[in-house]
């Protein structure tokens, strides 16, 4: 569904692109320099928050589930930040994995593990998110409200 | 360049452990490990601890920073102690209901409702 998207929307919009080491450190500078971008098109605050918490859960995800931390493998943020949205595309070098097989963490039984949000977080936050095929690649996109 | 650490602000109340976060990054990814690690030594400091966090000054917040609280609430029942959250903002409590931690966590308005929580 990503790869289509791509192809049919929104490869053409993708201005800019980041890669990176799998390296938390270097993910905060890739935000701060696409949170600049959005803060040049005057997104509202909770816009913003949006956005900065999904590019934390999906740089967070692909450093750490995707690449498992491995510092020969980079991470490719492509972003571009207009005055109608913002697009971002986090791409990983893992073997990729299957979003619908993620438990739901509001389950009752699942309410008290620490970990598996990030994903759900990213559904509530953005309008629109794609993982692609492998599962080595999600889009997101945020609408300026 | 090496980054600033994380500020925790402790301040002793009688025997309650009052700790508040003093910088809005300080629960982003990087930062949440040591965070948790002081904080667990501050719990397992105490027989039965007795502990609320101060969010006032907290601007964002990561699922991994969920997880650390939950791990922490977890040492703290472990323990018989409590834990009190407050002062989270508008924007955090809304994650807080959207992944229905809400439920879990003992929530406060301000510290003063936090403290008169404990039992």
């Amino acid at each position: 569904m990503c790869q289509a998207d791509l192809a049919g929307r929104w490869v053409t919009t993708v201005r800019k692109t980041l890669v990176i080491r799998s390296d938390l450190r270097e993910a905060r500078t890739a935000e701060d320099t696409v949170l600049d971008a959005v803060a040049q098109h005057h997104y509202s605050d909770a816009d913003a928050f949006a956005i900065k918490l999904a590019l934390e859960e999906g740089l967070n995800n692909a450093i750490k589930h995707g690449n498992r931390c491995d510092p020969d493998k980079t991470v490719e943020l492509a972003y571009d930040v207009s005055d109608e949205q913002a697009v971002f595309t986090i791409t990983d070098q893992g073997p990729g994995f299957d979003p619908g097989r993620v438990p739901d963490p509001t389950a009752d039984e699942n309410l008290e593990k620490p970990c598996g949000r990030g994903i759900m977080l990213m559904r509530v936050y953005m309008d629109e998110v794609h993982y692609s095929q492998r599962g080595n690649q999600v889009c997101l996109l945020k609408r300026k409200s | 360049m090496g980054e600033p650490s994380p500020r925790l602000n402790v301040k002793q109340a009688g025997d309650v452990t009052v700790v508040e976060l003093t910088d809005r990054r300080i629960l982003d990814e990087i930062n949440i490990s040591e965070i948790g690690d002081r904080l667990k030594l501050l719990i397992s400091q105490s027989d039965t601890p007795r502990l609320v966090l101060d969010f006032s000054n907290v601007a964002h917040m990561s699922s991994s920073a969920l997880g650390m609280l939950i791990t922490l609430q977890k040492r703290v029942k472990d323990k018989k102690g409590q834990l009190r959250l407050c002062c989270i903002q508008p924007a955090i409590y809304e994650v807080f209901v959207i992944t229905r931690l809400n439920e879990i966590f003992s929530i406060h308005g301000t510290r003063d409702e936090a403290l008169e929580s404990l039992d």
